[in-house]
């Protein structure tokens, strides 16, 4: 960290987060995705509290349609940090055929993310949930509180943020109500990805560029990870060199042309890119304020 | 020099700060390109330039704000420059969201204060002036924006500038940067203005890449504050915390304040392994050799530099509570890892925004400043905000809706508590109540006038004494013909009064007795600082219910007839809101249920929670 001097100082910040969470809660819980944020986050956890484990549970929303890589490395990576993996599915929804292709990336994201992170977050009684977000992946973000609060029916309120004045976190909560806490808030992209390299953090392989099966869709590389994919007549999977800037469900998150295999070539190529993360997301693109809505209706 | 500088962008109302926002952004190359196709697209939507694209929409996340062309709320945003890391907030100017400001500055090193250079200083911009210099802001510029509007005149410029020195002269601050600049142009942001070749200093980014705004931390006692106790085991307990001020090594000496238990520094332990040094800033956990008493709260600090410990504060304070703050009103204080009852016993007075005029105030109500008196339920460790804004911070929260109130900076105590620790007695409460043979607690029974408390709490006393219980019975009446016969039946006074009986009830509990108290107690905040006087079980919320119209209908003293004709002021369920209870440990409902049936719920509850 000695190149990036503020890499300790976000790291000392994430932690007293942590800690400050931790302290007051009655039912902590770590939302975890899987991502290079949520990596980052368990390796704090593992260094806030050391000697002992993490002292909440991770729960991840599975929606069925995550990269097979990626459940494998959630599996591995939750089992050696010793913390207890909760993972919860929509069950309705895939009982109801839910599907990106069959329903669309609005109504599959609602039935399996929003609803599914409603239905465990509800089954869980949290009251403390540490989330990965940061302020500078979106518009929205960027206004949230470190500590935010939300109604016994998951709700974002944007007009009535608690002050939140210099460390001190209100954590009091009315029965049912509940606070998303998100260590990384004053983190950037670049900022987990030179951490990553220095802590020498696990993640998922599909960050680094490697020849995988793709299909060009609405000018997008979406990436065939499995035969539940429906090819239009013509088809085919090509071979081509790309890799993730984030990791979501595969029929929803493209892949973009890159040789960066390595993290100082994952590092050079994001301070360089002139496009955004959130780019390769087609959730946020199906409307103006996507986020801001599915935070007021509990998604994280 | 801090490797990342935060700083608060602030200032009225239209004088453009998400726009200069937007363009320093801009023009450091921090916008993506699919960002600014967004923005465009908005602008054309919302835009207030016609075509040409409106920065603002880069930073006005909300739907609200980029429907309405305002800043509602704070947003923080981080960049690089190959010289520095920045995170800066850029806070709303309207009068309603100052609170929303007021969080921006409060971690912020330096202040960009702007002003319109068409209307110069205006009251919103001196109130953010005090704002960021209360919340422990010491370097601001002041950008005099829209400079393209008046041909970039000099001696428009320097009048302002030199306005503003002379009133941030009077609150102390001394390091401010007068820079004139355009956000529209981009003037004297990231490049000097060719129209302004009579300004000498830096352009803005210049002055935040090389400004040193950070408090000197070197000869600093060792403070840090305890936010956890990590007891993963039976052989390690370690102290977490982050280093408020100092150094700390293993081997050193150390006090746990407020306590002053001595012991020394064992270990400094991160993960896999230890350290041999940390500093202000670091995260960290500390075992100590004894394994003396630490808890949340508590200030590990260097031996012979102890903290200062009082329960008595002056302090300024800016309100950020859709209710006013009464004097006497009993709200949570949470200062450093600690959190501790706390009640303001004066306002001194209201800081006036533009002139920091000192007037009489009763209230401070949402966005006021103002000078209090504040007490705290126990002596707590603290340092002067000036010393440390780690240690003499503090926010106020509300007891019945949670709200952060307020955001206060303790200036000095009041009066040094002598005694470090409670006197503790020999014989206890637990002693004092075994004699009795039975368990002491406070039951205390809210409802409207004629709901039937004092029918319930009556004939409750005389079932629990003829049980051989020793009880004692408080009600309105009896104490407002005595102790409180100096109150009368303002808000004000009804909280001091409520006050007061809990604070009797306390006392009567430790002596070993079962006390009912029968009170109206018509706010959630006074029953609340009740419950906090006890410990966890010794209290029971009793809710006597009937609706106001049954109430109306019973009227045994005729009050209700002679409030609704408006002879009695202030009377609760008429002109005087009366607080249901949320979660009530028992709920009469008295249209239903006999007194008799009342008092058996009320006992078997008892029996309950043992």
């Amino acid at each position: 960290m000695k190149r990036y001097p503020w890499l300790s100082a976000l790291e000392s910040e994430a932690i007293e987060i942590m800690r400050e969470g931790i302290a007051v809660a009655a039912r902590p819980v770590m939302l975890y995705s899987i991502g290079k944020d949520s990596s980052v986050l368990l390796h704090l956890a593992r260094k806030a509290f050391w000697p002992a484990p993490p002292p909440m549970p991770l729960l991840h929303v599975d929606t069925t349609w995550k990269f097979r890589e990626m459940i494998a490395f959630r599996d591995r990576v939750a089992a050696e940090a010793g913390v207890r993996l909760i993972v919860h599915t929509n069950r309705e929804g895939v009982d109801a055929g839910i599907t990106p292709f069959t329903h669309g990336s609005a109504c599959f994201t609602e039935a399996m993310k929003t609803v599914a992170l409603r239905q465990a977050l509800d089954a869980g009684r949290y009251d403390i949930v540490f989330v990965g977000a940061r302020r500078d992946e979106e518009k929205s973000r960027a206004k949230e509180r470190i500590f935010s609060l939300r109604s016994p029916t998951h709700q974002w309120d944007p007009k009535a943020q608690r002050p939140e004045p210099w460390n001190l976190y209100n954590t009091h909560l009315q029965t049912g109500e509940s606070l998303r806490v998100s260590p990384l808030s004053n983190w950037t992209e670049a900022d987990v990805w030179r951490y990553i390299a220095a802590e020498e953090i696990p993640i998922v392989p599909l960050y680094y560029a490697a020849e995988r099966p793709v299909v060009k869709r609405d000018g997008l590389w979406i990436m065939v990870d499995d035969d539940r994919m429906p090819l239009e007549p013509g088809e085919a999977p090509r071979m081509r060199r790309v890799r993730f800037r984030t990791l979501g469900c595969y029929p929803l998150t493209a892949a973009i042309e890159s040789d960066a295999a390595t993290l100082a070539a994952i590092i050079a190529e994001t301070i360089a890119t002139d496009h955004s993360e959130r780019e390769g997301r087609l959730i946020d693109h199906d409307d103006e304020a996507s986020m801001e809505r599915k935070k007021r209706e509990g998604y994280f | 020099m801090t490797p990342t500088l935060r700083f608060v962008l602030c200032g009225s109302v239209d004088d453009g700060k998400s726009t200069l926002l937007g363009r320093i952004l801009q023009d450091t190359r921090q916008v993506f390109a699919d960002e600014m196709e967004r923005v465009a697209e908005d602008s054309r939507r919302y835009g207030t330039r016609g075509d040409a694209a409106d920065l603002a929409l880069l930073v006005d996340g909300l739907q609200d704000e980029r429907e309405q062309g305002i800043t509602i709320d704070v947003a923080y945003r981080a960049f690089e420059t190959p010289r520095r890391r920045f995170i800066v907030a850029d806070a709303p100017g309207h009068e309603q969201y100052t609170c929303n400001m007021a969080t921006g500055a409060s971690t912020a090193h330096l202040a960009v204060v702007m002003t319109d250079a068409r209307k110069g200083i205006l009251p919103q911009t001196a109130r953010h002036t005090r704002i960021v210099a209360m919340l422990g802001v010491r370097h601001i510029v002041l950008a005099v924006n829209k400079m393209d509007l008046v041909d970039w005149d000099r001696d428009r410029f320097e009048p302002i500038a030199a306005q503003y020195w002379a009133e941030v002269a009077r609150i102390g601050v001394t390091k401010v940067q007068a820079i004139p600049v355009s956000a529209l142009t981009g003037g004297n942001l990231t490049r000097p203005a060719a129209e302004s070749p009579w300004h000498n200093g830096p352009t803005l980014l210049e002055h935040l890449e090389t400004v040193d705004a950070e408090r000197p931390a070197d000869r600093q006692p060792f403070r840090m504050p305890v936010q956890y106790v990590n007891r993963p085991n039976p052989d390690f307990r370690g102290y977490c915390g982050r280093v408020a001020a100092g150094t700390v090594s293993p081997g050193d000496q150390v006090l746990v304040s407020p306590a002053g238990t001595p012991a020394e520094v064992e270990s400094i332990v991160v993960w896999g392994g230890e350290r041999q040094q940390a500093a202000r800033g670091d995260s960290v956990t500390l075992t100590l050799q004894p394994q003396v008493d630490v808890s949340r709260g508590d200030v590990i600090v260097a031996a012979g530099e102890p903290l200062e410990v009082a329960d008595q504060f002056q302090a300024r304070i800016v309100w950020m509570g859709d209710e006013p703050l009464t004097v006497g009103r009993p709200y949570r204080m949470k200062l450093h890892t600690q959190e501790v009852g706390a009640t303001v016993t004066r306002i001194r007075h209201r800081v006036g925004v533009s002139d920091g005029a000192e007037l009489a105030a009763a209230h401070l109500k949402l966005n006021d400043l103002g000078v209090i008196n504040l007490a705290t339920t126990r002596p707590v460790p603290f340092a002067p905000f000036d010393e440390s804004r780690a240690l003499g911070g503090f926010i106020l929260i509300d007891r019945a809706t949670n709200a952060t109130a307020g955001a206060g900076t303790i200036t000095f105590p009041l009066m040094r508590a002598a005694n470090l620790s409670w006197q503790a007695f020999d014989i206890d409460r637990a002693v004092r109540a075994q004699m009795k043979r039975q368990r002491a607690r406070c039951l205390w029974l809210t409802g409207l006038s004629a709901s039937g408390k004092s029918t319930v709490a009556n004939l409750l006393e005389r079932r629990l004494v003829s049980g051989g219980r020793h009880t004692y019975l408080l009600d309105g009446d009896n104490l407002r013909h005595g102790l409180n016969r100096d109150l009368g039946f303002t808000e004000a006074d009804r909280v001091e009064n409520i006050r007061r009986v809990a604070e009797v009830a306390r006392l009567m509990v430790d002596a070993g007795l079962i006390v009912i108290a029968s009170f109206i107690s018509p706010f959630r905040s006074e029953r609340e600082f009740a419950r906090s006087l006890f410990e966890p079980g010794d209290f029971m919320e009793i809710f006597v219910d009937a609706s106001v119209e049954v109430c109306a209908r019973r009227d045994p003293k005729g009050l209700y007839a002679r409030a609704l004709n408006g002879e009695i002021r202030n009377f609760t369920g008429v002109s005087s809101p009366y607080e249901r209870p949320v979660n009530p440990d028992v709920h009469l409902d008295t249209e239903k249920l006999s007194p008799d049936q009342c008092v058996k719920l009320v006992v078997r509850r008892m029996e309950d929670v043992v």
